[in-house]
């Protein structure tokens, strides 16, 4: 069977996005980190003033374990979205990589797991102030950077779908407004969807962040199987559709 | 000097390029219109026209970073878009538009080209080394591109695109906003890759360019090849031995230019002067143009001329 991407290639271009990174991490780091570590604090002692138990759970439990979610979506989709449209437009970066033996494809699975690995990575961070703050660690927290990598491949092929539809980048507005901000908010982050009305239960099933803020609870409080198995696939499928739908678009856009 | 590309014992007889009845148009605008065109291995084509002629975008043609609406494109002889992968793994590019990394330092710019042009791990360094060689950047290799002046980033850009010794090299209007001695440096380049046996087929509009350094030369205009064939037969067939540049008033000039067109002479404007070319059997005489208020100057014919004959355009 032949792969629909060349590990070769693969490799390049993602060598490329690990010498920016190297340049870049400290201010990569900094938003990504502090920002989901601000919402579990004042969240966690915000609200957890007001209620002391959610689902079961110590509330700054609940969101400490929950905001690893926040943290893979806001390094994965918003740099998928921003530094693909960058590179594309702006700087020519993928012009240059395609007149080498570098396909679409290549490019799309080597920016999405470059970045879904270091979403994987940065989601440790709200989980690591959460223990700090009384959260119990335990062996299946280990299962969690394989989590927040799986939703991150997923997310950042949808911002880099996104980004070859965008006339400009300030459209980004439209779909961080219209679309991310409900997936951050329905995804079971900061309050548990079974209060919410039943349509927007239904629709909570659909949000692939609330499978990885699931898989990410189970994962700190004891793994279920039947549900988590399914959580797995549909982060499958989502991550495999908007690799489709990435490749699709920014083919549309570089090869004319 | 440093050797550009390794010693090879093959025999060159299929072209390295060859496109055929090509035609992609964008839109409305037909971009490349029937464009047969074929290079022989280890030559160097000049690729001449004016702006908008389809120069780039045969460029784009190339590396499948643009697909023909129809005819057939070989590569080394790999079918394109088919095959392109392969094909761009042989060959370098260096766009007309530069596209380098301005954060990244010149080593760091051609050693991430080395991994996507798959240079084994272990010869990647070396092939770095001389390709900053080439490019007389060793002394700059940790400068970012950001700090370099325009023509050491058009030689990176040039580096750039020999890091992996390609048997073909595409280069998109290599000099073009240079100043004279970063050109004859670059020229000098190309001039070396062409004596290592390296294909070269270069778009341009300066036409010194093309007769430096083209073992042949093809003039595009609309889309399509309009003239083909080594310098200085293209001269001779299109504007003949010499060149009749006659100095005058407009008026004067619009009577020596009608004089020109009944004997049968093709004839340019450029500016206040007229130029009369095939012009090698007239006298001045002949042309009405002997008054003391016409300047005259015999001069040979150019490419500069052909390219004016042919696609109506004047170059810069």
């Amino acid at each position: 069977m032949r792969l629909p991407v060349e590990p070769a290639a693969v490799g390049g271009v993602m060598a490329r996005e690990w010498v920016m990174y190297r340049r870049y991490w400290a201010s990569t780091t900094v938003s990504a980190v502090i920002e989901p570590v601000m919402y579990l604090l004042a969240f966690g002692f915000g609200v957890g003033a007001l209620v002391t138990q959610v689902g079961g759970y110590d509330y700054v439990e609940f969101v400490g374990t929950g905001v690893v979610a926040t943290s893979v979506l806001f390094s994965s989709a918003f740099p998928g979205m921003f530094s693909t449209f960058v590179k594309r437009t702006f700087q020519h970066t993928y012009d240059a990589m395609l007149a080498a033996p570098v396909d679409t494809a290549d490019l799309v699975t080597a920016e999405a797991l470059f970045l879904a690995v270091k979403s994987g990575v940065y989601g440790l961070a709200p989980l690591a102030v959460a223990v700090a703050f009384g959260l119990d660690p335990s062996a299946g927290m280990l299962a969690v950077p394989l989590i927040g990598t799986l939703t991150g491949f997923g997310f950042a092929c949808f911002g880099i779908w996104v980004s070859g539809l965008v006339p400009s980048i300030n459209s980004f507005n439209y779909v961080i407004s219209i679309v991310l901000t409900p997936v951050f908010l329905v995804a079971g982050t900061f309050f548990p969807i079974d209060g919410l009305p039943g349509w927007a239960q239904g629709v909570a099933q659909l949000n692939p962040l609330h499978h990885c803020v699931e898989l990410v609870r189970h994962a700190a409080f004891g793994f279920a199987l039947g549900p988590d198995l399914r959580s797995v696939a549909v982060l499958v499928v989502f991550g495999v559709l908007m690799w489709f739908l990435a490749v699709r678009s920014l083919r549309g856009k570089l090869v004319q | 000097m440093t050797a550009l590309t390794p010693d090879r014992d093959v025999v060159r007889t299929a072209p390295a390029l060859s496109l055929r009845g090509v035609r992609k148009a964008f839109g409305s605008l037909q971009a490349v219109d029937g464009l047969d065109l074929e290079v022989a291995a280890g030559t160097c084509l000049g690729l001449l026209g004016p702006n908008g002629a389809g120069k780039s975008t045969t460029m784009k043609l190339l590396t499948a970073q643009a697909l023909p609406d129809s005819g057939s494109i070989e590569v080394l002889g790999l079918p394109v878009p088919e095959r392109s992968k392969q094909a761009r793994a042989l060959m370098g590019v260096a766009p007309q538009q530069d596209n380098l990394d301005e954060e990244l330092t010149t080593r760091q710019v051609l050693e991430i080209f080395a991994r996507l042009y798959a240079v084994p791990r272990s010869e990647r360094a070396a092939a770095v080394d001389r390709a900053l060689g080439i490019a007389t950047l060793t002394d700059r290799a940790g400068a970012r591109v950001g700090e370099l002046s325009g023509g050491m980033r058009r030689r990176l850009l040039i580096a750039r695109a020999l890091v992996h010794r390609p048997r073909l090299v595409l280069l998109d209007e290599p000099t073009v906003g240079l100043d004279p001695q970063v050109r004859s440096e670059l020229w000098s380049l190309v001039a070396r890759l062409r004596d290592e046996g390296v294909t070269v087929l270069m778009s341009t509009h300066y036409i010194e360019e093309a007769e430096r350094l083209a073992d042949s030369v093809a003039v595009m205009a609309a889309g399509r090849v309009v003239a083909r064939g080594v310098p200085a037969a293209l001269v001779s067939e299109h504007a003949g031995r010499e060149a009749l540049e006659v100095l005058a008033s407009a008026d004067r000039l619009a009577q020596v230019q009608a004089r020109a067109t009944a004997l049968g002479l093709p004839t340019r404007r450029t500016g206040p002067s007229l130029a009369v070319l095939r012009a090698e059997g007239v006298s001045p005489e002949q042309l009405a143009a002997g008054g003391p208020d016409v300047g005259l100057r015999r001069r040979e014919a150019t490419l500069e001329d052909v390219f004016v004959v042919l696609t109506g355009e004047e170059v810069a």
